[in-house]
């Protein structure tokens, strides 16, 4: 198995054949009226799993976290969590809890009230909550606000009450529609690494809905990324982003140069296509089986394009002059556009490691970009 | 120049005063004053003269004769509410049947507008209209009406008959029963629309919030959605309670001769009896004893918009 980037912790019950999915669900479709949300779709998830789907408003995700908390029932198909066929179950008796986009907390309930709402359900005693309510309050670091109303928080301390209501319960698994969506930007990082940390000392199955590329990959063990209602890819981050399985998962996630070819030769993993567009001969490693004439893609990151004025030992392929047509500094890192000759515009970044440069690139300097055999990825589909 | 900015300043305040002064003036007007003539009133003494009542204030007769007049009015007719039981039990009964209405009408208003505000949203605009639709007709047309359906030869006791439900026509026109059943029809818009609006701003998810921490439908409605709605139902029930307790039409052309209520008291006070001091203590009492809902009803709006921030 290829790796790429970096690991988190090591966990990847996926590649164990042996591990049995936690939630399963099974050629799911979800039709409302003639619309399709959801279409046949199978997924896997597995306990302790950091799972996130991924897509664009409208792609079938809430959906899916909806079907499986049992506010939806799927128009065919099963969905099943640790092994019980959810179908029928209703929403109050499912062992799964949601925190909700808008977090819904009860507006005439205190902070407590909120969180001891699903215990007073469930028959807990009273010495039983009360202890339940200390500890979630303290694991959300709110234990001076539990008398407040929700209307006397600030949004990050109710996004925090929303998440102890949640957890309370124990659920199998916690379902987070969008749940850093109503944060600022500063706070949305602060609380991705307490989710992540949360999530791994309470040992739950977490499954989330993001239309954040960021928030998804900085999180999630796996990321399905969906489009239409239907999943186009469920790998870890670093895959996605890596070797990502098609042209539309290349494209949405993060920045990419996708250049149309075809190809000259294959031979040994290695093609050899020519981009007309940018009048580039371009040689790629390549797992795939590929034939000649073949119409393919061929996506690379702009990081890993190299931009500099002198032309590279070795021209005759993966590089190509052109002129600077657009400079973003982002502080960290710098952004290129570069125009070629022949019209067509490449993005390359670099990142700003030496705080001082000498004769720094400028607009409408001459340049040359280049990239290894292994910097990119020939797609198919 | 800076002269000119003051003299600006100075009139843009005593603009924004006269704006202000124009409500004021127009309750100072059709408000204080007349209610001020009436309490005036229901310290005269009754006279078989017009006005039906003495002293009579007259501004031809100078000041110091005017003076000497106030000294003539009494609370006499106050005394005499207390002394005769017959007021006492009208504004008792007022009060039960306001009362008994607010709830029936809160009874049949509810889910009304909980049905509307849980509609699609495309709907809820018609909805809405068919609620507000009965105002286009004549209060008093549709109070007649329900003579129609009520009475023994009526509508209701025909499809009744005809229906084999029963044998006999019930007798439902001039009694208590017609009275609540004039209420609640009448009043219940009064009753759907602010509990509509209180349903209808309510974020649906938090009902799904309810569910999905192990509510069952009925205990998420009684734990959630009621508390929530509960401004609207406490603006809908005053806004019932004190207009039903001084009712007159509906108890008179619904109810029978033993449906007491402080409305009829007072209308056959200065109809029947031409005694305009009387009544207009009468009157006065009922705004005192309405006072105390208005005032719950104004604090009560005062908090839901507090907690609505």
């Amino acid at each position: 198995m290829e790796s790429f980037g970096s690991f988190r912790r090591k966990f990847a019950p996926w590649n164990d054949p042996a591990v049995k999915p936690y939630i399963q669900f099974e050629n799911v479709t979800k039709v409302f009226g003639d619309f399709t949300a959801v279409d046949d779709l199978s997924l896997n998830v597995f306990n302790r799993e950091f799972f996130a789907l991924l897509g664009a408003s409208g792609c079938g995700k809430s959906t899916l976290l909806r079907m499986l908390a049992g506010f939806e029932e799927p128009s065919s198909g099963r969905i099943l969590l640790d092994g019980q066929d959810l179908r029928g179950i209703p929403p109050y008796r499912r062992p799964v809890n949601m925190m909700f986009q808008s977090y819904a907390l009860f507006p005439h309930m205190t902070v407590e009230g909120n969180i001891a709402f699903g215990l007073k359900q469930d028959g807990m005693a009273k010495s039983e909550i009360d202890a339940r309510i200390g500890e979630m309050l303290k694991l959300v670091k709110l234990e001076q606000f539990a008398k407040r109303k929700p209307h006397q928080l600030s949004g990050g301390q109710r996004q925090r009450v929303a998440l102890a209501r949640a957890v309370a319960k124990r659920p199998k698994v916690l379902l987070l529609d969008e749940p850093l969506g109503a944060l600022d930007k500063k706070l949305r990082e602060e609380t991705q690494f307490e989710l992540m940390d949360l999530q791994y000392k309470l040992g739950l199955t977490f499954m989330v809905v993001t239309h954040d590329q960021e928030e998804a990959m900085t999180m999630a063990d796996r990321i399905a990324v969906m489009d239409q209602g239907r999943i186009m890819q469920v790998a870890t981050p670093a895959e996605v982003y890596e070797a990502p399985a098609s042209k539309f998962v290349a494209d949405f996630i993060g920045n990419v140069n996708i250049l149309d070819g075809v190809v000259e030769k294959f031979a040994n993993g290695e093609a050899e296509i020519s981009a007309a567009a940018q009048g580039l001969t371009i040689r790629a490693e390549t797992g795939k089986t590929l034939s000649s004439d073949q119409k393919v893609w061929f996506a690379v990151r702009p990081e890993k394009i190299r931009i500099s004025r002198e032309k590279p030992e070795n021209a005759s392929f993966n590089a190509v002059e052109g002129e600077l047509w657009d400079i973003a500094y982002f502080g960290d890192m710098t952004v290129f556009h570069v125009r070629l000759d022949n019209g067509a515009l490449i993005k390359a970044s670099s990142l700003n490691a030496v705080r001082k440069v000498d004769n720094p690139l400028g607009y409408e300097d001459r340049v040359w970009v280049s990239f290894d055999t292994d910097a990119g990825l020939v797609l198919t589909a | 120049m800076k002269k000119n900015a003051a003299m600006q300043k100075l009139i843009a305040a005593i603009a924004g005063r006269l704006v202000i002064a124009v409500p004021y003036l127009w309750l100072f007007l059709f408000f204080l004053v007349p209610f001020f003539i009436v309490v005036k009133i229901s310290l005269s003494q009754v006279a078989m003269a017009i006005p039906a009542y003495q002293p009579a204030f007259d501004l031809s007769q100078g000041f110091a004769a005017n003076f000497e007049k106030l000294k003539q009015l009494s609370i006499d007719n106050y005394r005499w509410l207390l002394d005769d039981a017959l007021y006492f039990k009208a504004y008792l009964s007022s009060l039960f049947i306001a009362g008994v209405s607010t709830v029936l009408t809160l009874i049949v208003g509810y889910p009304l507008a909980y049905g509307m505000a849980r509609a699609p949203s495309t709907l809820r605009p018609t909805l809405l209209m068919l609620v507000i639709l009965p105002f286009w007709t004549s209060f008093l047309i549709r109070v007649y009406a329900w003579i129609g359906i009520l009475k023994p030869e009526g509508l209701l006791n025909q499809f009744l008959m005809w229906a084999h439900v029963i044998d006999t026509p019930l007798t439902i026109l001039n009694t208590n029963t017609a009275v609540f059943i004039g209420i609640v029809y009448s009043y219940l818009p009064f009753m759907v629309l602010p509990i509509y609006s209180a349903l209808e701003k309510m974020d649906y998810s938090l009902v799904e919030a309810a569910q999905d921490l192990g509510s069952p439908p009925l205990a998420a409605f009684w734990k959630i959605t009621f508390p929530l709605s509960l401004p609207g139902v406490i603006a809908g029930s005053f806004l019932v309670f004190i207009p039903a307790m001084g009712e007159f039409v509906i108890p008179d052309l619904l109810g029978g001769s033993q449906t007491l209520m402080i409305g009829k008291t007072l209308w056959s006070e200065f109809f029947s009896n031409r005694d305009w001091p009387v009544s207009s203590a009468v009157a006065v009492v009922l705004l005192v004893i309405l006072i105390v809902p208005i005032v719950l009803f104004q604090r009560a709006q005062v908090r839901a918009q507090e907690s609505g921030k």
